[in-house]
């Protein structure tokens, strides 16, 4: 198998091009799906029996709790390859992936919090689900701040991604919290190995919304890397010409 | 209409969790544009240094 195309991401200048082109299409598509997602979720979807209009907060709190879990995956894999191989872009794109994770992350949890108030009569208890969520949230900060308090990059990149690769283990224990142990929390009902639970005409704007905020972290994923290539980079001439037209445009 | 915004009662509920939600989403292109910009005059300060010296 021929792995040349690959190797081309990890030179600043095809990447930082790369990014800089995809972004706004990325970020575009992820608009377009947020529109029918939340047209579908709020407007078209039909009222669930039991908890009524409340159930419509799932359109928002699942996209955040699936992709706050997706974006610390994909940032541990990233940093575990920049730590294996030495490839500095994995760590930049590590790097990028944090602040994205942290915010879904929030967002899962109050949200969650919010909808806990109406069905389970609390705004918050100490639940499987809920406390192994609430350290994706703590790791996801401990990354970030390890980083800012190394002042060599290297090294930060290095102790960073041990952190990261540690964490990771946190993933499967929210998945399977809710089958694991007695959760006040409710099993999925969209990703199971027998097929989702809910009707069709529930279960696809939530789809719809997954793929919105997917969209959406690669777009802010890829914008936050090009910033850490920048701040990486010593001079190239690529990064004179990149700035002369970032200059001429804006 | 009235109906959509009363979301049966749950309003306060369903409209407080999607504005958390929208208002995440915003402030996350937000601020990594920021940083973005950031990052350029950052670059542009250091080439211009690297040129006078």
């Amino acid at each position: 198998m021929n792995w040349v195309w690959f190797h081309r991401f990890g030179s600043p200048p095809y990447f930082y091009r790369f990014a800089g082109r995809w972004a706004p299409w990325f970020l575009g598509i992820a608009c377009v799906l947020l529109v029918v997602g939340l047209y579908g979720g709020l407007v078209m979807a039909p009222v669930d029996y039991f908890q009524s209009d409340a159930y419509r907060i799932i359109y928002v709190h699942v996209p955040s709790a699936y992709l706050s879990l997706m974006t610390y995956t994909y940032m541990a894999l990233a940093a575990a390859v920049g730590l294996i191989w030495r490839i500095k872009i994995c760590h930049a794109i590590a790097s990028a992936c944090a602040p994205a994770g942290a915010g879904f992350t929030v967002v899962s949890l109050a949200t969650g919090m919010i909808w806990g108030q109406p069905t389970w009569g609390t705004w918050w208890a100490w639940d499987p689900r809920i406390v192994s969520q609430l350290f994706v949230l703590f790791f996801f900060l401990g990354y970030i701040s390890l980083r800012g308090a190394i002042e060599d990059r290297d090294r930060a990149d290095r102790a960073s991604a041990v952190l990261a690769i540690v964490g990771v283990i946190n993933v499967p224990i929210v998945h399977y919290s809710v089958e694991w142990w007695n959760s006040l929390h409710q099993g999925p009902s969209l990703m199971r190995a027998d097929g989702p639970t809910m009707p069709m005409s529930m279960a696809w704007p939530l789809l719809v919304m997954i793929g919105a905020y997917t969209f959406y972290f690669l777009a802010i994923m890829l914008m936050r890397a090009r910033a850490e290539v920048l701040r990486r980079e010593r001079g190239g001439a690529w990064l004179r010409e990149e700035l002369a037209r970032a200059g001429a445009v804006s | 209409m009235k109906d959509f915004f009363d979301m049966s009662g749950y309003a306060a509920y369903v409209w407080s969790a999607y504005g958390i939600a929208i208002g995440g989403l915003v402030l996350n292109v937000w601020m990594a544009r920021r940083q973005l910009r950031h990052a350029r005059e950052e670059a542009r300060r250091r080439i211009a240094m690297q040129e006078h010296s």
